[in-house]
């Protein structure tokens, strides 16, 4: 698994997003380097939402970043809406930057905590000159009435007077504010209550269909994902392991480490037994990374092939693609 | 039945600036040895509040009224000093955040052994041996390596076993596990699920598991308590529940969860409104303001904990027969 390829791009159907070999690297030290993303491709059609999942540290929420070029990837391409924003500098680079916003985990440290409510929407409209003072007040009380709260309550007031859920819907409003093409949300509901979580949600599938949204959705929540997506990226250490439509995924993971997580997962009915966990230990460093597939040493089909020769992208069924030496036969 | 624990009309509130905050409302509840129980509710139910509470592990401005009975002991009555006698050894806590509630200038192994040498008055030989064991007990690797480390220096999920062998170090007779795996990958949760359905049949221990998630919750409980705002509103065999749920708010809760084994692309239910104010209760049933089948009896009427043939017991005037 964890390979590369570029069999499962759709590069005839004109998508909104098309990332290749997509390389971000942090520094370790002096010498040497850890590849949270290391050679990414995927692309994502408009309308579509897609769902990027896998343990912690396998560099899902950096692959979100570096979309929007926060930080600049150190390899690859990011083509948005036909323009190569990877090769963009300055004012050009600034210039897209609307058209892709982001909304976070923690929604109350991302707002501004000394900013009335009001001003925390404003500012996007008002960096970009977008109309009068008196127009930029309308159109933040029309953002405030489509995330479901009351502009004439909520105007005035403060974050820390907020529950982090209203707080996730202001700063959904905020990104919507220059009415982006692509919104990236990073694990946009996993630090919500549980009866939080499904307004969240419902409201980002609203806004996707008010506004005419693209969305990528990272979560490590895989019942949250299917709830919500149109198409699944499976990441491990830094590289992808499988793509499909969620009912697909699901149903038929062809991966040993999607179908690994899928049964680790618990299942809510009494009767049935608790499945017996596929996955044992941790996944290894980024650091030094395993040779061949990057999840042979977790992998109970691991063979020596998949220590010498990195698996690439397959298609296993209509567009469903895995990348593994071995795939799970159903 | 042999009974372990029993809380009669138990309550905690406390002293805010906005007047008494009731965070625990009249709660009764006997557990039995072996038993594993597993509280719900949404943030500020009280499901924290209640189990700190039943440990002693409250702060001062907290008041803590009715029975806590413990192996026949009313702890209640004891002296804060009496009841740290039980901690460790009678009841211990897997707390919710393994960030921080380990010491982060102490080195692991001696976070683990201060509960060995303090309550069971090992040699500190024997106690690094032992503490060696319970790492490898949690599927710490290299645990000789892992003692000397700080809590810095480990990731999430291995702070949250250490934790977890923090707790059982002086095999407690009843263990509160405070949302134990929400910080965890879907691949760890399971390992410690695993882990503490073991301890509880290698030595019998009952265990108060406090969680959000369902599919947890069906897998590791014999018994489900559903609260809301402070109450028990609902408790039932956790087959029971799952195939005949009484309450409105328990099923608008399951309801709101999304599920693996739902297709995707369908919208959630959610449960609008939020949690009543509780600084100043209302008269009637505390869901009636968010509940689609109150009536006028609900707002004004307390609705009275009914108990059924089966020991099912919920607080509703018009149950439902609800199921997942």
């Amino acid at each position: 698994m964890a390979g590369s390829g570029k069999l499962h791009l759709r590069l005839d159907s004109d998508p909104l997003l098309i990332v290749q070999d997509l390389v971000v690297q942090y520094k370790v030290n002096r010498k040497s380097f850890v590849s949270a993303v290391a050679g990414i491709s995927f692309d994502v059609l408009r309308g579509e939402t897609l769902a990027i999942v896998g343990e912690s540290g396998c560099g899902k929420s950096t692959l979100g970043k570096a979309i929007l070029q926060l930080p600049r990837p150190q390899g690859g391409t990011v083509v948005l809406d036909g323009v190569d924003i990877t090769a963009l500098e300055g004012n050009d680079l600034r210039d897209v930057r609307p058209k892709v916003q982001m909304i976070f985990q923690d929604a109350i440290s991302s707002l501004d905590p000394r900013l009335q409510v009001k001003n925390i929407i404003d500012e996007p409209l008002k960096v970009w000159k977008k109309g009068t003072a008196a127009e930029r007040s309308i159109k933040v009380d029309n953002l405030l009435n489509s995330v479901g709260l009351d502009p004439v309550v909520v105007r005035d007031r403060r974050p820390y007077e907020f529950s982090g859920g209203q707080c996730q819907r202001i700063s959904i409003a905020r990104a919507i504010a220059l009415d982006p093409v692509l919104l990236v949300c990073d694990e946009p509901v996993s630090a919500l209550d549980v009866s939080i979580q499904a307004q969240i949600l419902n409201l980002l599938q609203d806004m996707k269909e008010e506004f005419g949204l693209t969305l990528i959705f990272i979560s490590h929540d895989l019942a949250v994902v299917k709830a919500v997506s149109t198409r699944v990226l499976v990441m491990y250490l830094g590289k992808i392991c499988e793509m499909a439509t969620p009912d697909d995924l699901y149903a038929h993971p062809a991966h040993h480490y999607s179908r690994a997580l899928i049964a680790a997962v618990p299942i809510p009915n009494p009767e049935v037994g608790v499945d017996k966990i596929r996955v044992t230990g941790e996944p290894p460093s980024p650091v030094d990374p395993p040779t061949g597939c990057r999840f042979r040493t977790r992998c109970e089909s691991a063979s020596e092939r998949c220590a010498t020769e990195e698996p690439q992208l397959q298609e296993v069924g209509l567009g469903h693609f895995v990348a593994c030496h071995h795939p799970v036969t159903n | 039945m042999n009974q372990l624990l029993k809380l009669a009309d138990f309550s905690v509130s406390f002293a805010t600036p906005r007047g008494n905050l009731h965070a625990v409302r009249g709660v009764d509840l006997v557990v039995a040895k072996g038993e594993s129980i597993g509280i719900v509710g949404e943030s500020g139910s009280g499901k924290t509040v209640l189990s700190r509470a039943t440990m002693g592990l409250m702060p001062s401005t907290a008041t803590c009224t009715g029975l806590v009975e413990f192996n026949g002991v009313p702890l209640s009555n004891l002296s804060r000093a009496e009841v740290r006698n039980y901690w460790g050894t009678g009841m211990a806590m897997i707390f919710q955040d393994p960030l921080t509630s380990l010491n982060p200038v102490r080195r692991i192994g001696s976070q683990l052994m201060e509960g060995l040498i303090v309550r069971l008055g090992m040699p500190k030989k024997q106690a690094q041996a032992r503490a060696v064991e319970l790492l490898e007990r949690v599927r710490i690797p290299d645990p000789y390596a892992a003692m000397k480390k700080y809590p810095g220096e480990l990731s999430g999920g291995m702070r949250q076993r250490i934790v977890i062998a923090i707790a059982i170090a002086c095999t407690p007779e009843l263990l509160f596990a405070d949302e134990p795996t929400t910080a965890l990958d879907v691949t760890v949760q399971a390992q410690v699920l695993e882990l503490l359905a073991e301890l509880r049949q290698e030595i019998n221990m009952t265990m108060i598991l406090v969680t959000h998630d369902l599919g947890v919750v069906a897998g590791q409980t014999d018994r489900v308590v559903v609260m809301y705002a402070g109450e028990i509103v609902e408790t039932a065999a956790t087959k029971d529940l799952f195939a005949n749920m009484k309450m409105p708010y328990t099923e608008a809760l399951m309801k709101s969860i999304p599920r693996l084994d739902q297709s995707s692309g369908q919208r959630l239910r959610v449960i609008t409104g939020r949690l009543p104010d509780p600084t100043s209760p209302e008269p009637g049933c505390s869901f009636a303001p968010r509940c689609e089948y109150a009536t006028d009896k609900c707002r004004a009427e307390k609705p009275p904990l009914v108990t059924t043939q089966t020991g099912h017991q919920y607080r509703c005037f018009f149950p439902i027969g609800g199921s997942l």
